[in-house]
């Protein structure tokens, strides 16, 4: 009797989590609906798409729609794999500049000493709240004026600075004990030793849920694409991909293509979080914020 | 020479000073994050007061801007901030407690099927909603396409097909529907990581004290345990929300949407810095959209702050 508040976390299935089990089935369909639909009309030959009634499930699946994407796009001039080496080339950029400069300031914000230490933390902090849209403007004439207005760094340099990762990042180093800092340092080690040598490894969860996060924050990014940027060649696949949801006008071509395109931006995603979610689960154990 | 040397070591060993400073591990952020947020939120408190059409330089006119927006722009106030405090406060508190609810079911199954649900819960989250409404303009489509409008049919519920997002009162419940749809996001993966780590000693020495049952468990043990990911789930939730914009656009196929259903304060300002490039005034608006947002945040900090 004394259980009823024991079972966080089980080890395996009793009776009394059927009812959990039944409204998490319930919601977990909802939930993946429009996935699934999605792939289902990626699929969709052109027939049925447009058959009345309308049919959820796919019944003679085909790649027409991925030849169309594909066709539309080269004749447009730019090729679709153009705007997808775009995407590539900042994402990564952007997740291994993120995951260093986040990483080191993470570190010193925990362990080091330093004077505005208490102060950055606290801006930091408060920058969580912060609304990117809020400052699209400023941000366009800084980009402007430091001149990096249609280069590749327009669409990387924005996604830099993440308050988040920042924070998630220093609040699982700060978990990480003292004593071993300590020790690393009478052996005779520097700070940046102990950085790549003690630090790096332990706070590998956190940084792949920051990895993530700006994985997700820069594949689906427009803003750089819309404003930062106004030569077609340097855009990237998802501002592609909204022109040609919202651009390509006539609903009846667009709408297999939209779905492909649509796959196409979600799937990565998807997979990315998948494989990891374990660790990101770990890292986000001792998130939260204490005033 | 033996002078030289000396210059040269007092060199290697202050450039060593230097590669070891703290402030070292700090500068690149600290730039990118002056340059990118600091800055640009002063500079846009700046602009807030002048006209500006991103030509001639900015004019200072005082607090005009602010006069215009918050006495003669009907479509601000009365579309703009009302559909926007009418979706966050919707999608917001109901995504935050669905958000709680589920990681707390969540946290109660074998770790395997936790797996399956957490991501089937956490991916409409990370479809982006530009891209997923290429779902649901599908599904509330008012011609022969529409899916639901052919199941209400059917079940005989309507009797011809309602233009859902065309029609000014469907189109809002519409967007906070897939708001609350795409709402599961970071805040609810540290709201379940939390919950798991709740130190379960807490919960027997609870027992004994004499909680009865699962209600005073949730309100006793497990929010005050978790206060952390409470406040950081409510701050996420804040921005989802008041971040929300071109939902309407999107769904309805056109800027603005049909009657300004859906307008939100975002959509204002980009309609005004971006398409009229009224600079000023959109910087005022987005000053606004700043204080709107610190004040809720103060709420949630006052709800789930720890006690000092």
């Amino acid at each position: 009797m004394a259980n009823i508040g024991m079972k966080f976390n089980p080890q395996k299935f009793h009776r009394n989590q059927i009812r959990f089990h039944i409204i998490l089935i319930i919601l977990s369909i909802f939930m993946a609906l429009p996935i699934v639909f999605i792939i289902n009309n990626a699929f969709k030959p052109f027939t049925e798409l447009f058959a009345y009634p309308p049919r959820f499930f796919v019944k003679k699946p085909t790649l027409e729609n991925f030849r169309l994407l594909f066709n539309f796009s080269a004749e447009s001039g730019i090729p679709a794999s153009r705007y997808l080496f775009n995407s590539i080339i900042v994402t990564v950029s952007v997740i291994l500049l993120t995951l260093l400069i986040s990483s080191c300031a993470a570190f010193a914000l925990s362990k080091l000493e330093f004077k505005g230490k208490v102060t950055f933390n606290k801006i930091n902090t408060l920058a969580l709240m912060f609304v990117p849209v809020a400052v699209a403007i400023p941000r366009f004439l800084i980009i402007v004026n430091i001149g990096i207005f249609n280069t590749y760094l327009a669409h990387i340099i924005p996604l830099l600075a993440m308050p988040i990762g920042i924070f998630l990042l220093k609040q699982f180093i700060d978990q990480l004990p003292d004593e071993l800092l300590e020790a690393a340092k009478i052996d005779g080690a520097g700070k940046w030793k102990i950085y790549f040598r003690i630090v790096l490894p332990l706070i590998k969860p956190p940084l792949v849920t920051v990895a993530i996060l700006t994985f997700q924050a820069s594949w689906a990014n427009v803003e750089g694409s819309n404003i930062f940027v106004d030569r077609e060649a340097l855009r990237t696949l998802p501002f592609y991909m909204n022109t040609l949801v919202s651009g390509s006008g006539n609903i009846v071509a667009g709408a297999g293509m939209s779905a492909v395109a649509a796959l196409i931006m979600f799937v990565p995603n998807l997979v990315l979080f998948i494989i990891l979610q374990n660790k990101v689960m770990d890292s986000m154990a001792h998130t939260g914020i204490k005033n | 020479m033996k002078s030289n040397n000396k210059e040269l070591m007092s060199f290697k060993k202050r450039l060593g000073n230097v590669k070891e400073s703290p402030y070292i591990f700090i500068l690149p952020y600290a730039v990118l994050f002056i340059m990118l947020i600091v800055l640009p939120v002063l500079v846009a408190i700046g602009l807030s007061f002048t006209y500006f059409n991103t030509i001639e330089i900015p004019k200072f006119i005082g607090f005009k801007n602010y006069v215009d927006l918050l006495t003669g722009d009907s479509v601000f106030l009365q579309h703009g901030v009302s559909n926007t405090i009418m979706y966050s406060l919707i999608v917001g508190p109901v995504g935050y407690m669905l958000a709680f609810f589920l990681a707390w079911m969540l946290s109660q199954v074998p770790h395997r099927v936790r797996t399956i649900y957490t991501v089937i819960i956490y991916s409409p989250s990370i479809t982006g909603p530009i891209m997923m409404s290429v779902v649901w303009k599908v599904i509330f489509s008012g011609d022969q396409t529409g899916y639901l409008n052919y199941w209400l049919m059917r079940l005989q519920i309507i009797n011809e097909p309602v233009q859902w997002l065309q029609s000014p009162e469907h189109l809002m419940p519409i967007m906070i529907f897939i708001g609350l749809w795409g709402s599961m996001g970071v805040g609810f993966l540290a709201m379940l990581a939390g919950l798991l780590n709740i130190d379960k000693t807490l919960y027997e020495a609870a027992y004994i004290d004499g909680i009865r049952n699962r209600w005073q468990e949730v309100f006793y043990i497990t929010i005050p345990s978790m206060k952390p990911q409470m406040l950081f789930g409510a701050v996420m939730a804040i921005i989802g929300t008041f971040n929300a914009s071109g939902l309407a656009a999107t769904l309805s196929g056109g800027t603005p949407p049909p009657q300004y259903a859906g307008w939100m304060i975002v959509d204002h300002a980009n309609d005004f810095g971006f398409i009229r490039y009224e600079m000023g005034y959109a910087s005022a608006i987005t000053v606004v959209l700043l204080l709107i947002v610190i004040i809720f945040n103060k709420i949630s900090y006052k709800l789930f702050g720890e006690d000092k």
